[in-house]
């Protein structure tokens, strides 16, 4: 245990480097290392809100998705029912034009009817004039009896 | 054991003799018996020597490892310091923002005054201490013995006379050094924040009340005292108690591989925790001179 002015020495080396490290190297560190500890904090935060935001998105695709099943089956039933409705309509419009069709053919019939029922009575004063004719063996005189034998046929 | 021809006593002795410096009055007789005709700046050549040049001497070789090892403490952290950025850090700046950060943790658990002062003297008490404490685990002989060898072909000195402490905290002087700043810081912050009167009180009117004021004194004067001593002593103890173990292992022969190597590992432990326990009782006794009872 020799004391000597090592120890005066050893003072003033102790004093200079605890001076440095307090102006030059302590305040730089621990200020970057608080900033740091904010950067990290930051992060972290951001990190949790987008965590949040993509939940928020998911959440909102799952509704769009929901959405857009329902809308799609509220469509196909419309659909349905517009089908069947056309159906319906098709069918009714069919039906009036069958009966339409009928109604026309109908009458056709009956022009057809009258047309052969001329054509028979002519026929028929014919063969009336014929028969009429060979009872009397004679010969009528068309032009004479022309008015008899159209009222006949009238007639008939 | 490295010099042949030197009795296990003289290696050891030359082991704990620091490098001197200083004057040797006239009429001085020397260790080799010249007489010296007037006063002399000299090495000193031997322990006697050493203790003769009194106050004005210096120790160069544990001042010089102090420093040199102070500057680089200085010069890592300066560094990191300047290249530190809130991004990723490397790994080297890593590890010292760890230090850093150990440091701070423990300074705003124990010291809980405002003080921009505290801290960073925490961290250079740490850091130097360990650095000054970590050179006993450079093999004994090494510095010493290059030491030798430059002293004698350089400065053309007789080998015997070159002495070289390679750790400075063997050095009472070193870790008293650092104590006695403490002391004064711990009597400066207990002078601030109690005022003189404050401080004085403290001192002579407790533990027993006015009646008993030079009992009283006595007592917290010891105690104040007992603050630097004992953080010199323990750490000057512990390293020196090492020191001595790795000399004596030193002269085992062959056995001194693996005891060396046992002793280190140990030895990791204690200069580590030396460091630690003075940055402590630093932060501790600081904290208790601000503190009001």
């Amino acid at each position: 245990m020799n004391f000597n002015a090592t120890l005066i020495g050893q003072i003033f080396a102790f004093a200079i480097f605890v001076w440095f490290c307090m102006k030059f190297v302590w305040p730089l560190l621990l200020g970057m290392l608080e900033d740091r500890e904010r950067r990290i904090a930051d992060g972290l935060a951001a990190g949790e809100r987008g965590e949040q935001k993509l939940k928020e998105a998911e959440q909102y695709l799952l509704d769009l998705v929901h959405e857009g099943k329902e809308k799609a089956s509220e469509i196909i039933t419309q659909a349905h029912k517009r089908g069947d409705e056309i159906i319906d309509e098709a069918k009714e419009s069919a039906r009036i034009e069958g009966k339409r069709i009928l109604e026309a053919t109908r009458g056709e019939i009956e022009q057809e009817k009258e047309v052969a029922r001329q054509d028979l009575r002519q026929q028929v004063a014919e063969l009336a004039l014929i028969g009429a004719e060979q009872i009397l063996m004679r010969e009528v005189d068309r032009k004479v009896h022309n008015e008899v034998l159209n009222k006949i046929s009238a007639d008939l | 054991m490295s010099t042949e021809g030197m009795t296990a006593t003289s290696y050891i002795q030359h082991h704990l003799q620091n490098l001197v410096y200083g004057k040797l009055p006239s009429g001085y007789e020397r260790g080799d018996g010249t007489i010296l005709e007037q006063g002399t700046w000299t090495f000193a050549h031997t322990p006697k020597e050493a203790v003769d040049m009194g106050f004005m001497a210096i120790n160069v070789d544990s001042m010089a490892w102090a420093i040199v090892l102070g500057v680089a403490f200085s010069f890592f952290f300066y560094r990191a310091a300047k290249k530190a950025t809130t991004g990723v850090p490397d790994k080297w700046l890593n590890f010292l923002e760890m230090v850093v950060e150990i440091v701070d943790k423990n300074v705003k658990e124990s010291f809980h005054a405002k003080s921009n002062l505290i801290a960073p003297l925490a961290l250079t008490i740490f850091c130097w201490v360990f650095l000054m404490n970590l050179m006993d685990l450079i093999p004994v002989d090494i510095l010493p013995k290059l030491a030798q060898l430059v002293g004698a072909s350089v400065f053309d000195a007789d080998p015997h006379h070159v002495y070289f402490k390679v750790v400075p905290t063997t050095d009472p002087n070193i870790t008293f050094g650092i104590s006695l700043t403490v002391f004064a810081l711990i009597i400066y912050y207990s002078i601030k924040s109690k005022g003189i009167v404050g401080f004085i009180g403290e001192l002579t009117l407790q533990p027993f009340g006015k009646w008993l004021i030079p009992f009283n004194f006595l007592l917290e004067g010891v105690s104040l005292l007992a603050k630097p001593v004992s953080l010199a002593l323990r750490l000057f103890g512990n390293l020196y108690a090492g020191e001595l173990i790795f000399i004596l292992i030193a002269m085992l022969g062959y056995w001194q591989l693996p005891a060396h190597f046992i002793w280190a590992v140990f030895h990791i432990l204690i200069i580590i925790l030396q460091a630690f326990i003075f940055m402590m009782l630093t932060i501790i006794y600081l904290s208790l001179a601000v503190e009001h009872h």
